[in-house]
């Protein structure tokens, strides 16, 4: 009996043998992908306490003020954040201002309007668009759409608006050269334009049709049907885009780079070079030493906390129609 | 699909004329598409002005120089971006293979293990956070946690930094494609015995391999572009690779944002030369990965 069963196994053991992993296997298995699922957990951590741990110094020095300041003075070692604040938040505003109509634009093109064979490809040209690394818009900026931009828009607006209060200053070029605030504000439109049409799309397409449907069937047009029913029905998941677009943009780092001018002084005109956090960091963190490190590095804790938040909310707010509509 | 073609409007209106409609609508909807259409084709045109301009700037600097000598100092003639591609290549690489075991594996946890789980679902939230946090804090977190205390820049905290904005992609798309894997696979493998592990790998795996492969292809093209982190941790040089990671690694990126703006002439032809070179090769990248799996389950 017992030799006929192992004849009969015989054959099968010729024949390659796949055998199971041992017991232990399984558990390291299971320890190492929730090792590594930690680790993400870990790396988020570790940034924001490198990032406490590097600008305490520099909170300690100026307290409160480090954000209110905005003398910034590597000779006398006196640092506040003021202007590199400011200098962000107002190129990321631009940036929406400019880059969410587009984005929605295209996201309701590609969804409402595109015939089926032309999707692919403009899907694939509006991901590319992102795909195109940082460095190079901050080139293209600078060498390609600075000079045009200073030529046909900021000398002949400035001319125009001279002498108007409120305007005029917002729209006074005192050094016509085409970068500052206004032109990093355009290059990150450009550049969050991809991720928030896509996002957008993904809400659009999440909307069940039926809703589309009878609203072309009573005889909406396709305005009334984007009004009426896709805008109220995706709601504040395009609060969350947008907000995923400005988490972009607030930490968008070469491209501004380039093109915003890196000065260091408030300006009310939009078309005076500034300064962004993340800017002033690329620029001055490999000469930096003592105080000015710490400085910098306080500034990539504001940094990191106000994108946090950014971004956190926008997920929020981007995963309720996704919960809603399953 | 067909269904909705018939009912939009376009096609209504090429039997019932607008002459129906309140003019205010007919204007309104003329204008949404009229819009969108521009807002789409000016998308498209900026990519093409963007590559126009790579190609007319960066083919004059191509020369068999530029694949064969190093990138020269100030004021030197000549030279070539050959250290830099070596490099940025190295760094790549080197990010890629530390970043694709621990997001292949991360991704397998919260799509295999952690169903159900609030620490999963809490991981799952802030990879997409990481996804999207800025670079260059990451280049700071590395210099602080790699280039500090071993006391100089050095490739592996270059190679770290670009592993740690790679990771986050891998996990995303990991964890999206297991999930497609029907469950009845799964369960058809436990069935006839074998451990979790193997299901997993031999099941679960094998059957969402394009996409994974996709994932990976995709975090290779956002890092082998990304300057911001590695100005603080490989930092740049006109060196060959001399086959140890500690010290400075050239690299393309961080040689194009130093020399872009340099006042040499052949230093800026060079930096051309690489922005050419760098952003074909990741939007082939992109474009093959895009391939290899339909885009609509890649997410």
């Amino acid at each position: 009996m017992v030799a006929l069963t192992h004849e009969g196994l015989a054959p099968s053991r010729s024949a390659p043998v796949r055998r199971s992993p041992p017991k232990s296997f399984d558990r390291i298995f299971r320890l190492a992908s929730f090792g590594s699922a930690l680790l993400v957990l870990c790396v988020l951590a570790g940034i924001l306490a490198s990032m406490i741990y590097g600008g305490w110094p520099a909170f300690r020095e100026f307290g409160f003020g480090f954000i209110t300041s905005s003398v910034w003075d590597v000779q006398r070692d006196q640092y506040g954040a003021w202007v590199a604040i400011v200098g962000t938040l107002s190129t990321a505003l631009v940036a929406l201002v400019i880059g969410v109509p587009i984005s929605l634009g295209i996201a309701i093109f590609l969804t409402q309007l595109c015939p089926p064979w032309l999707k692919r490809p403009v899907s694939t040209t509006i991901e590319l668009l992102a795909a195109v690394p940082s460095i190079i818009y901050g080139m293209w900026g600078l060498f390609v759409f600075a000079p045009l931009f200073a030529r046909f828009v900021q000398i002949p607006v400035s001319n125009l608006v001279e002498g108007i209060p409120i305007v005029g200053t917002i729209f006074h070029a005192s050094v016509p050269s085409g970068v500052g605030i206004l032109t990093a504000g355009i290059i990150l439109a450009v550049m969050i334009v991809p991720f928030v049409a896509s996002i957008t799309r993904d809400i659009f397409d999440q909307i069940p049709p039926v809703l589309r449907e009878s609203a072309y069937g009573i005889g909406c047009t396709t305005w009334e049907v984007v009004r009426h029913v896709l805008l109220p029905q995706a709601g504040v998941s395009i609060i969350g885009a947008v907000m995923l677009g400005l988490g972009r943009a607030l930490g968008e780092t070469m491209a501004v780079t380039f093109v915003i001018g890196n000065a260091n002084r408030l300006s009310a005109s939009l078309f005076d070079p500034g300064s962004t956090i993340a800017s002033r960091i690329a620029n001055e963190f490999n000469e930096a030493l003592g105080l000015q490190l710490n400085a910098l590095m306080a500034l990539g804790c504001i940094l990191f906390l106000v994108t946090f938040a950014v971004l956190v909310m926008a997920r929020i707010l981007v995963a309720r129609v996704n919960a809603a509509t399953r | 699909m067909t269904m909705n073609d018939v009912l939009t409007p376009t096609k209504m209106a090429k039997s019932q004329p607008w002459g129906r409609v309140r003019r205010g609508r007919y204007v309104a909807d003329r204008a949404l598409k009229v819009t969108c259409a521009l807002f789409t084709a000016l998308g498209a045109f900026v990519l093409g002005w963007i590559l126009l301009m790579l190609i007319v700037e960066g083919v004059s600097g191509f020369s068999p120089a530029l694949f064969t000598q190093t990138t020269p100092g100030p004021g030197t003639q000549g030279g070539g971006i050959a250290n830099a591609l070596v490099g940025s290549l190295i760094l790549t690489f080197l990010g890629i293979a530390v970043a694709t075991p621990i997001g292949v594996l991360a991704g397998t946890y919260l799509a295999e293990y952690g169903k159900g789980s609030k620490l999963a679902e809490v991981i799952r939230f802030l990879n997409d956070v990481l996804l999207a946090a800025p670079s260059i804090l990451i280049g700071l977190f590395v210099y602080t946690l790699m280039v500090q205390p071993m006391g100089s820049y050095s490739g592996w905290a270059g190679g770290v930094a670009l592993a740690i904005i790679a990771i986050p992609v891998i996990v995303r798309t990991t964890e999206d494609m297991l999930r497609l894997v029907p469950g009845s696979l799964r369960e058809a493998g436990a069935a006839l015995g074998a451990p979790l592990s193997t299901v997993i790998m031999q099941v679960s795996w094998r059957a969402a391999r394009a996409g994974m492969v996709t994932g990976i292809l995709l975090a290779t093209a956002r890092i082998a572009g990304e300057t911001a982190p590695l100005l603080f941790t490989a930092l740049n040089n006109n060196f060959w690779f001399k086959g140890n990671l500690m010290g400075g690694v050239s690299n393309l990126p961080v040689m194009i944002y130093q020399f872009a703006l340099a006042p040499y002439q052949n230093w800026r032809e060079l930096a051309w030369a690489g922005a050419l070179i760098i952003t074909m090769s990741i939007l082939a990248l992109s474009v093959v990965a895009r391939l290899i799996v339909k885009r609509d389950h890649v997410r």
